[in-house]
């Protein structure tokens, strides 16, 4: 019995967050569509909600196109490594009490590891397209995910601190304990916040995209699925991000008794979705070189005093 | 005050030459336009343009002519080709003109790039379109037709239309060809493709990018992302509107003057109907006047509503663009409302407008008046402040003035570079003299700037354009002149000669007296000029269209040098080129 669920809980997470991923094309369009003064798609089902099906059957039935030009084995590989790290990452998701696919002792570790395999997914496809904007792309997207990977897990240090653990779980029945990490991590949760748009590389930080500058960036070799993959990887990093910042800094499923818990889980993962599609109607991308010196020259001091300010308190309760 | 300072000017410059080379005879050409115009032999081309450098600041224009069928030539050397120079004062506020002429089986003269940096393309254009050789250019290749292309577009026995041609086939050793063709060789350019330390990559930006706004190329030399230099490609849009001024007839090749810059729409007739107007001696009643300013500056309004969400969007924010097309979108309306068109409305008549405004039109301006300020000020707070954009902007892509003087930067952009000059207000134009209005001027010449001039001018168009609904003159819109109006209807049933006359005038179109005249405007992206020549016929002789984009691209590997590709980005957004004002 107790099996049975756990693979229901499993088969229920993995198809889940891929149809939210769906959901989101069309949702994002739909949105960015209200914030432009337009209408986004509409026409496809209610709403136009249908689009997202009819985008995926688009996807499916394209040609499987593969330029002769790029090295075939990693072309392919790239975008799989993408969805399979972030569908890995929802694995250690805390969604309800006792609904999770695994509660790892080491579960923000993992986290940070599948985000950061992702790296490999832009810079492979990149590389093996054998195009010169993708090959640009690819650099991009080392550089820039490689920087913001140091910030974002030290960002989350503090937490780790306060809490004494890396399990989800545990960091979110310490905020029911004490208060949520928002108040005592503010300064977490905004270097977290900016790292975690740069990981997912999402507009102001779309540079291995860029499509203004790059046409596509890493992907512009591809078609078919295998672009579907990369779209579907990139939306499945935001429900993602959106997901740990809330699980981290806004007490996950936490939440007055008159709706469950997961739907308090759902409604703030919603809140910073929209958020990260609100900044994406809203503010121009910063240069390339801009973004890097911003990173180091003050993220990661802001995160360090983080660090240091947060392990002074947790000292001085202590004693 | 500056009609003065235009009359000495003119007499100056005969005298002048005169007293500074006495062996060299300049014989004077009269033109309508009374810009001076003189005949100067090949061997003393170099040194009187070099000398003339010193008060014409800039070389306007550059063109040739194929004058063998030319059959009204009074007072001109004979010759089978002549090569135009215009050149231009910021300090005098006039023009002058040299001319030399060429003998069909001697094609070559002395290229004056160095004099002038911006002859550069303006040379290879003149070699493309009549085989004329410049000597000592660097690269004379063609620039508007393929590479592969055979003979001389504008000369005048090249064909003009498809039918007088072979039928077009592409077979593939053809097609490999073309495709060959397009190969970017660095040699060519005398860019090399390794030093010792780093291997180059060069990057065809275009010609279908995103950001190139049209079919424009640029080739990038590469080190890392970092630009080391550029050799932007034209042609791809090129659609010999030049050519068709040639057998179209003086009414119907208004609706061509429309497509030149597409996003300017009414205002590219206004040279090209003045000019006529010019030749023809037609007096233009004021309410046409005005109406043709308002309408004009309508769509410079919707020209640079396009370049500022563009902007916006290449440096990345994706929002403005929507708004501001549908702040245009409105503005079409009223387009619509009056003209009947949109982007091209072709309205424009020699002699006036089509026709008179509709009822109603002033509601529906005063509420588009009412409308827009708030709106800019809505979009100044979000793109115009916002600090990531002033990051990728300010600083980026600097034009100095003798840069912008150099390499016959017009318009916006030259106002950006701190030179207090606009069309509209020194050297006024179909009646903006009556009009009260500011001329925007910055000083850095960065892209920041450049964007900015234009959004200040975005409130003075708003400003011109209420001062036209205030003070609309009655009277007819259009000139009661034999040329430009038809005979009655009602009288062609009585006698034949108003028949007559109604007949040719519809199927022939009017026949305009011989002789060459020049009209410059402020267009929406720099000055436009029309140098029509006549030899009194159903047609032009000759159609040159000087446009502001040209040059402008031209200028591209000067400004993004060291520069990385989002600043080239961004620079590209900030010149508001369209690329079929460049190509024509």
């Amino acid at each position: 019995m107790v099996e049975l669920i756990s693979i229901l809980i499993i088969y229920g997470v993995l198809l889940g967050s891929l149809t939210g991923a769906a959901i989101l094309i069309w949702f994002e369009r739909r949105l960015l569509g209200i914030w432009q003064d337009r209408l986004g798609p509409n026409r496809v089902g209610p709403l136009g909600i249908g689009l997202a099906l009819a985008d995926v059957i688009k996807l499916f039935a394209k040609e499987d196109w593969i330029p002769p030009f790029a090295d075939r084995l990693m072309f392919v590989l790239a975008p799989m490594a993408v969805m399979i790290a972030m569908l890995m990452g929802f694995a250690i998701l805390p969604y309800a009490p006792g609904i999770h696919v695994a509660d790892l002792n080491i579960g923000l570790l993992f986290f940070l590891g599948m985000t950061s395999l992702a790296v490999y997914s832009v810079l492979l496809g990149g590389l093996s397209s054998n195009n010169k904007y993708a090959l640009l792309g690819g650099l991009r997207a080392a550089a820039q995910m490689v920087s913001y990977e140091v910030f974002m897990g030290l960002s989350l240090m503090g937490v780790v601190m306060l809490t004494g653990s890396f399990s989800l779980v545990e960091i979110v029945n310490y905020q029911q304990e004490h208060t949520w990490f928002i108040i005592p991590q503010f300064v977490g949760f905004v270097v977290f916040m900016i790292a975690g748009i740069a990981e997912s590389h999402r507009l102001p930080f779309d540079l291995p995209e860029a499509e203004h500058e790059l046409v596509a960036g890493f992907h512009t070799e591809y078609s078919g699925m295998k672009f579907g993959m990369f779209m579907v990887g990139e939306y499945l990093g935001v429900i993602l991000i959106s997901a740990i910042i809330a699980v981290i800094f806004f007490g996950g499923w936490l939440g007055p008794d008159f709706l469950p818990p997961i739907i308090w889980f759902a409604i703030k993962t919603f809140i910073f979705i929209c958020f990260f599609i609100l900044l994406r109607a809203a503010i121009p991308r910063p240069r390339y070189d801009q973004l890097m010196s911003f990173g180091w020259k003050y993220m990661l001091p802001l995160t360090l005093i983080n660090l240091l300010a947060t392990g002074a308190i947790v000292l001085w309760l202590q004693a | 005050m500056s009609a003065i300072a235009e009359q000495v000017g003119k007499i100056e410059v005969a005298q002048k030459l005169a007293k500074e080379f006495p062996q060299v005879s300049f014989s004077r050409q009269q033109t309508i336009d009374e810009i001076p115009t003189f005949w100067v032999d090949r061997a003393h081309l170099v040194d009187v343009i070099s000398y003339l450098k010193r008060d014409y600041e800039m070389l306007f224009d550059l063109c040739g002519t194929d004058e063998r069928l030319r059959n009204h030539r009074a007072g001109m050397p004979a010759g089978d080709f002549t090569v135009i120079y215009h050149l231009m004062s910021f300090s005098l506020l006039t023009d002058v003109r040299i001319k030399t002429a060429l003998n069909e089986d001697d094609l070559n003269l002395p290229s004056i790039y160095q004099i002038y940096p911006n002859a550069n393309w303006y040379e290879r254009e003149t070699w493309d379109m009549f085989g004329i050789v410049f000597s000592n250019h660097p690269n004379l290749y063609r620039i508007l037709l393929p590479p592969t292309w055979k003979g001389h577009a504008l000369r005048k026995d090249h064909p003009a239309r498809a039918t007088e041609m072979a039928p077009f086939s592409l077979d593939d050793a053809r097609q490999d060809k073309e495709q060959e063709a397009l190969r970017f060789k660095p040699e060519e350019w005398g860019l090399s493709r390794k030093t010792e330390n780093t291997e180059f990559m060069f990057l065809n930006l275009g010609p279908n990018h995103p950001s190139v706004h049209g079919v424009f190329r640029i080739v990038l030399q590469l080190d890392g992302e970092v630009i080391v230099d550029a050799v932007p490609e034209i042609g791809y849009h090129h659609r010999g509107a030049e050519k068709m001024g040639e057998r179209q007839s003086w009414h119907t090749y208004i609706p061509y003057t429309d497509r030149i810059d597409y996003l300017g729409g009414v205002m590219n007739n206004l040279p090209y109907v003045m000019a006529v107007e010019k030749f023809a001696g037609i007096e233009v009643p004021d309410r046409a006047r005005v109406i043709r300013i308002m309408l004009a500056e309508f769509f410079r309004i919707s020209s640079h509503l396009v370049f500022y969400g563009t902007f916006a969007q290449d440096v990345g924010q994706l929002s403005p663009v929507f708004y501001m097309f549908s702040d245009r979108e409105k503005l079409f309306r009223i387009i619509e409302a009056v003209t009947g068109g949109r982007m091209h409305p072709a309205w424009f008549r020699i002699g006036g407008v089509a026709q008179d405004l509709p009822d109603g039109w002033e509601q529906m301006v005063r509420d588009y008046l009412d409308w827009m300020p708030s709106r800019l000020k809505h979009y100044d707070k979000m793109t115009m402040r916002n600090s990531i954009l002033k990051q990728r902007t300010q600083g980026i892509g600097i034009c100095t003035q003798q840069e912008a003087l150099d390499w016959g930067i017009t318009g916006p952009n030259l106002r950006a570079t701190g030179i207090d000059f606009d069309m509209r207000r020194d050297r006024p134009y179909g009646g903006y003299d009556q009009f009260d209005f500011e001329v925007p001027v910055y000083q850095k010449g960065d892209c920041y700037d450049r964007a900015r001039v234009r959004v200040d001018e975005l409130h003075q168009s708003l400003h011109i354009i209420e001062q036209c609904l205030n003070n609309m003159p009655a009277g007819p819109y259009k000139a009661d002149h034999p040329q430009t109006t038809p005979p009655p209807k009602e009288r062609t049933m009585y006698d034949i000669e108003t028949l007559i006359h109604h007949f040719l005038n519809v199927s022939w179109g009017p026949v305009i007296p011989a002789g060459e005249c020049s009209v410059t405007i402020e267009a929406t992206k720099g000055n436009n000029m029309y140098y029509l020549t006549s030899d009194g016929g159903t047609s032009s002789y000759r159609t040159r269209i000087r446009t502001p984009s040209f040059p402008h691209l031209q200028q591209i590997p000067l400004l993004s040098r060291g520069l990385l590709i989002p600043d080239l980005i961004a620079i590209l957004a900030s010149i508001d080129f369209v690329m079929a004002d460049v190509d024509r």
